[in-house]
């Protein structure tokens, strides 16, 4: 079950990963995610879905080593399984459920930022087979957080990289790309940000100028990722919402960021402190 | 002989040595103090404690058979009716069921059922005792959403009868709020959940994890694609409720059902998995329940002092009294008449208090228990890291937006008559996904209903 099939690193601290998931494959779509188990005392992580291949019946996985527990799943080889791996989760993107028609002559926006641009690539990919105009903004600190550069370019109509260090595209922030592109002229009907919650938080304040409806995929803490427990609850026009059930894409404008920013660092002690002893075992 | 009019008493762990472990604070009775136990029992000709169980345990027939020494037999009887006996042994609240009807308890104590059914059901397991008796294979397929109590309940009965059934359950281990939810010091996951749900498998029924019904499958491509000829949906109570007041998404403040899930289903209790669990060195648990004692005495074991908040007053609270007793004895201050307006934090974000209200009771509400009203001016503050929410859940939106025509009442609860049979020819329901969060026994007898229901439509 859930046997890794192939594993590839993208840079040299995030992986990509095909799994073995019929059903999940069978059913996957965009804007979904799923929860994935390392090891039997281990914890259980969302990430998003980042490609689904209904014949192999695999899911693509990224993840990027940031704590103990995404370390773990980087230390798994071709060949390893996972010991859970669950979903699809979550309501897939709005656009879905849009007739054939509604994609011609629409223009999307996608401003993705880090890992944020897993998510991003299958949206991107369903939009461009559907027709639609597609730009995407593809931003990170460094070229090691940069993935997927030539498969976005082969489903977008305009792809823009920057970097905060400019070792690879355009230095700058991604809203430096946004302010100068509109200012250039160009419109959108919709956009999407994905990407770490103060990235989402900038790209929000920034489109708010231009008037684009805006969407958000938010990655909140999870526990079950099925309604159950609440830790992912997020505040949106006011209203306490699960994101694993309600979300995770929600209304930009509506989201209140900083709340979900200090919701989202609630454990970081507990993963310090869980990374220096992970760190530890697997050196010995 | 006229029977003796107090019971046997059951040995428990100290209280001031269990506070501090996660092992299980009862221990049961041995062969000899379930054959006294069991002596006491009338064998009533029109055996009340039966009608009163809600999966109808042949109650007498099963005593009577211990007081023999026929541990074996009683096994066997039970099981007719019971595929979770070590579970229910802890976890049914007796006292308002089987025991609370008994004739004894008019002029003395009732015959301790539950501990005498707890007692067959460990020592058949040890002793590896298996009542697998079914009747052979007759190829129909059903499915069965949700291993919890009441899945598992109509899972057991429709093996029995033959059928070839597939459990599909969301999460990474099957039992439902059997491993998430009940705390180990009350309901020992590896030796009673996980051996009686073998017990479960061990009479053919597949149990699938890690499959969401209604996203990874939905009901109608379980027909379709899969060829399942009925569906039973027991996939539980839903999401948690939280009060509606200031502060409530600071960080430190948490659901019942999230704080013991980490706790439980992920083992951070243990401190040797990798999930964390958050305590600090105060926590306040609001409401009265089950799950509100679960959880306080699990933050209390967690080494967190520990004080539960509730608005009504010691007598109403809906907790079994054992498990209030049992919360007393281990040291956890209750505050009763006193209810949250506002949770309290620092400026990064974290919970420093609870402010509450005074309350008074006033005029009988519809359920029949007095209004707890506010006495103005009354405010206070209680001082906390942590506050765990268990006030209940709301049901899960997930199935019953997946699955077109299976109707829901207004609360979102999955319509089901009292044989489980739903909007939606061939699917039918039972426990809390239909009733909202009630009991482990409720969901069984539910489960049951419903299994004997499916039995009648798929012979038709």
């Amino acid at each position: 079950m859930y046997k890794i099939v192939k594993k590839e690193f993208l840079t040299p601290i995030i992986c990509l990963m095909d799994v073995e998931a019929p059903r999940m494959a069978a059913a996957a779509q965009p804007g979904q995610f799923l929860i994935v188990r390392a090891r039997e005392q281990g914890e259980r992580i969302p990430l998003t879905i980042c490609d689904y291949d209904k014949d192999k019946g695999t899911v693509t996985i990224v993840t990027q080593i940031v704590g103990a527990s995404s370390r773990l799943i980087c230390h798994l080889e071709e060949g390893d399984s996972f010991t859970d791996l669950v979903g699809p989760l979550g309501i897939p993107s709005e656009f879905v459920n849009w007739k054939e028609e509604e994609f011609v002559g629409k223009r999307f926006l996608f401003v993705a930022g880090g890992l944020g641009t897993a998510p991003v690539y299958p949206q991107v990919k369903y939009l461009h087979s559907k027709g639609a105009h597609v730009d995407v903004i593809m931003g990170a600190r460094n070229r090691d957080l940069l993935i997927f550069e030539k498969e976005m370019g082969a489903v977008c109509d305009n792809l823009y990289i920057c970097t905060d260090d400019g070792s690879k595209g355009e230095k700058g922030l991604v809203t430096n790309i946004i302010d100068r592109i509109m200012a250039e002229g160009k419109t959108y009907d919709h956009a999407v940000a994905i990407g770490p919650m103060i990235m989402m938080k900038f790209t929000t304040l920034t489109m708010k100028k231009y008037n684009v409806p805006l969407t958000v995929s938010l990655n909140t803490i999870m526990v079950d990722g099925t309604g159950m427990c609440g830790a992912c609850r997020v505040t949106v026009g006011g209203k306490t919402r699960f994101a694993c059930v309600e979300g995770p894409e929600f209304d930009a404008y509506q989201v209140d960021f900083d709340e979900a920013m200090r919701r989202q660092s609630m454990y970081r002690e507990f993963e310090i402190e869980a990374d220096h002893k992970c760190k530890i075992g697997l050196h010995e | 002989m006229k029977a003796k009019m107090t019971r046997v008493p059951v040995r428990e762990q100290d209280p001031k040595v269990r506070a501090t472990n996660f092992d299980e604070v009862c221990y049961g009775y041995n062969a000899e103090e379930a054959q006294a136990e069991a002596s006491r029992c009338i064998n009533c000709k029109n055996p009340k404690c039966v009608t009163q169980c809600p999966v109808s345990i042949k109650i007498p027939q099963f005593i009577e058979q211990v007081k023999l020494g026929n541990y074996v037999e009683a096994a066997h009887i039970i099981a007719e009716d019971s595929s979770l006996p070590a579970v229910c042994g802890r976890v049914c609240p007796q006292e308002s069921q089987c025991e609370g009807v008994c004739i004894l308890g008019i002029k003395g104590e009732p015959v301790a059922i539950g501990k005498l059914e707890r007692f067959v059901a460990d020592w058949s397991r040890k002793n590896g005792i298996k009542c697998t008796e079914k009747a052979p294979s007759n190829g129909i397929k059903v499915a069965i959403v949700g291993s919890g109590p009441a899945g598992l309940a109509c899972a057991s009965d429709l093996a029995k009868l033959g059928y070839e059934v597939t459990i599909f359950e969301v999460l990474h281990k099957a039992g439902g709020v059997l491993q998430y939810g009940i705390p180990e010091f009350r309901l020992p996951k590896e030796e009673v959940v996980e051996a009686e749900i073998d017990n479960v498998r061990a009479l053919g029924v597949k149990i699938e994890t890690n499959v969401v019904v209604g996203r990874t499958i939905t009901i109608d491509e379980l027909f379709d694609k899969e060829n399942f000829k009925a569906v039973f949906i027991g996939s539980g109570a839903g999401l948690p409720k939280f009060m509606g007041i200031p502060g409530e998404n600071l960080n430190g403040v948490f659901s019942a059902n999230e704080f013991l899930t980490r706790s439980n289903l992920m083992g951070a209790y243990s401190g040797e998995t990798d999930t964390p669990i958050y305590t600090g060195t105060k926590v306040a648990v609001v409401g009265g329940g089950n799950v509100a004692m679960d959880a306080a005495r699990t933050a209390l074991r967690l080494g967190a002092d520990t004080t539960i908040v509730y608005r009504r007053t010691e007598k109403e609270l809906p907790a079994r009294v054992e498990e209030v007793h049992h919360a007393k004895e281990e040291g956890i201050d209750f505050r009763m008449l006193t209810n949250p307006v506002e949770i309290l934090g620092n400026e990064k974000g974290w919970v420093t208090g609870l402010k509450c209200i005074q309350m008074e009771l006033g005029e009988p509400d519809e359920s029949g228990r007095r209004r707890p009203v506010p006495i103005a001016g009354s405010e206070f503050d209680i001082e906390t890291d942590v506050v765990i929410m268990a006030l209940g859940t709301s049901p899960n939106p997930l199935i019953a937006n997946t699955t077109a025509g299976l109707d829901t009442d207004r609360y979102g609860c999955i319509v089901a008559d009292d044989l489980g049979s739903t909007s939606r020819t061939g699917v039918f329901a039972g426990g809390d996904a239909v009733t909202g969060a009630a009991t482990v026994i409720l969901a069984m007898g539910a489960g049951r209903k419903a299994a004997a229901a499916i039995d009648e439509y798929l012979k038709k």
